[in-house]
């Protein structure tokens, strides 16, 4: 049996976890504060997965970048692979919270989506 | 002049909660004042995710935290003007303002929440040796610049200090394709957020110089590198031991200071150890009807606990409007030992109905800790914690009861103790 020790990005309170492996199998996770913390152990034990955050550029719009996000959790060796394929977009205003931005982006299966609102210059 | 009965200065998510708070409490002439062409602070470019769990129970960006309290500014036709820069505040609540439609204009407040944030602290504040070069940015310039201006400010990185806004800035600047050396902080833990060393640091490979320090800094136009040496027991660089870093960026995140130009000017006393207002519970100032909440108050870690310290100086500011608040004897709070500050710095036990959360920072890392609340020489709460780092702020509950059974009490106090 292992111990591993791993600090929960569920929330900024960042509780202190303590997992127990047995042949990469999680038997036991403590010290997490909510059930994120033991779903958490357990992803990252097994296919770590991380929240995107990034800008694209915007055509047309009172802003020259809107904020996007992953709608969930991608695995985190995709990170780059989501960062090449959004260099590659650009927006035209008007943009809105929640939008889709791009489908099922690097085939994660997760779609990408706006989380600011942009008017446009001309409508 | 206009008036109104609650002028909000600052439109970041301190002034918004407590615009929202002192509206939904049934005060109806309200203005928000905000030097930025758009609501929202400086969650507009804070593009990560992680806000929003206490408040809304899901984890939202910075924007969308934002957009969540300015729809609700719209929908409760709350008034605010953009653009406009409060020049000065007298302690009868006159606000001189300028913007370029009204000009320099006057506004008389009842009553005032002061909510301007906080600024950076820049190199000029370190005294760092060295050319005085481009490339130096202080690290919410830089993601202004990436985020808002959607440019990069440059290509090899080094940050200095572990604030909360270098480790995201690392891990931002890295997935925009620049390379960032290293992370140098002075101490020996970092004064971010754990969480953020996971994500923003570990998952990148980018190292951690826990007791380092930037020694000199070279370039002739433009920033060429760093050099960065251990530091010993007092903080002092230790010599012979420097190290070369080429670099063309150097971002500095080393600490946050509240922005209270404007409080001096109306003669608000500000406390030494958090560079915020004095407040009592209600979140009021020396000054009658000044209200502080948010950063300008004392710098939080969290967006979702300005907005909860300034709904209690919104609904506080109501009740004041009022008439409702009473005068009496309030007691004096103080950090002890390992607690360096306690916000609020008085509670008047008559104005309190509910349960009280004090909020306060530690003076260094404590493993397996009690943090106790005394009320003069008696322990009334006493609870055990795991670790407690400056870097994360702590709260402690005082109940009503508490209050009730010590209504004499001269002073409360928080302790850090071993057992």
């Amino acid at each position: 049996m292992d111990q591993k020790a791993l600090v929960c990005i569920g929330c900024p309170l960042g509780c202190r976890l303590e997992v127990t492996l047995e042949n990469s199998e999680v038997l036991r996770v403590t010290g997490q504060s909510c059930r994120k913390g033991k779903t958490y152990a357990i992803k990252e034990c097994t296919n770590p997965t991380r929240i995107l955050t990034t800008t694209v550029e915007v055509e047309n719009g009172f802003l020259e970048v809107a904020s996007i996000k992953t709608e969930k959790d991608i695995p985190k060796d995709k990170l780059f692979d989501c960062i090449k394929e959004l260099k590659k977009v650009r927006l035209t205003a008007p943009i809105h919270i929640g939008d889709i931005v791009v489908a099922n982006i690097a085939d994660t299966g997760v779609n990408i989506i706006a989380t600011t609102n942009c008017e446009a210059l001309d409508t | 002049m206009q008036e109104y009965d609650l002028v909000v200065i600052g439109g970041g998510p301190a002034g918004l909660a407590a615009a929202v708070a002192a509206k939904e409490q049934g005060i109806e002439n309200i203005l928000i004042l905000e030097r930025e062409a758009k609501l929202g602070g400086i969650l507009n470019q804070c593009i990560h995710n992680g806000f929003g769990l206490h408040v809304f129970k899901e984890e939202l960006t910075g924007p969308e935290y934002a957009y969540r309290f300015i729809n609700m500014i719209e929908d409760k036709f709350i008034r605010y003007k953009t653009e406009t820069m409060v020049i000065d505040l007298s302690k009868d609540k006159l606000i001189t303002a300028v913007n370029k439609t009204d000009g320099i204009f006057t506004i008389q407040a009842k009553a005032v929440i002061l909510a301007m944030g906080c600024r950076e602290r820049p190199r000029g504040a370190l005294n760092i040796p060295g050319a005085r070069c481009s490339g130096i940015f202080t690290a919410g310039t830089a993601q202004k610049f990436v985020n808002i201006e959607g440019m990069m400010p440059g290509k090899s990185i080094v940050i200095l200090g572990s604030g909360d806004i270098g480790l995201i800035m690392a891990r931002r600047m890295t997935l925009e394709g620049a390379h960032v050396k290293a992370v140098v902080e002075l101490m020996p833990y970092s004064a971010g957020l754990t969480r953020n060393i996971v994500q923003c640091l570990d998952d990148y490979d980018i190292p951690l110089k826990l007791n380092h320090t930037v020694t000199n800094i070279v370039g002739k136009d433009r920033l060429e590198g760093v050099y960065i040496a251990p530091v010993d027991e007092n903080r002092n660089p230790i010599p012979n031991e420097e190290e070369y870093i080429p670099c063309d960026t150097l971002l500095l995140s080393v600490g946050l200071l509240p922005e209270n130009e404007l409080s001096k000017k109306a003669t608000v006393k500000l406390s030494p150890l958090t560079g915020g207002a004095e407040v009592d519970e209600g979140r009021e100032t020396n000054v009658d009807g000044i209200f502080a909440c948010g950063n300008v108050l004392h710098v939080h870690d969290l967006v979702d606990h300005v907005t909860e310290e300034s709904y209690i100086a919104g609904n506080a500011a109501a009740r004041y409007l009022k008439g409702l608040q009473k005068q009496s004897k309030k007691i004096e709070v103080k950090a002890k030992d390992g607690a360096r500050y306690v916000v609020p710095k008085f509670i008047s036990p008559e104005n309190i109905e509910t349960d009280l959360e004090l909020s306060f920072r530690v003076r260094d890392i404590y493993k397996d800790h009690y943090v106790s609340v005394y009320f003069d020489e008696t322990r009334v709460a006493h609870q055990k914690k795991k670790i407690l780092t400056p870097g994360e702020m702590q709260t402690v509950k005082v109940t009503a009861e508490m209050l009730n059974a010590h209504t004499h009490c001269n002073e409360i106090s928080i302790q850090v103790e071993k057992e």
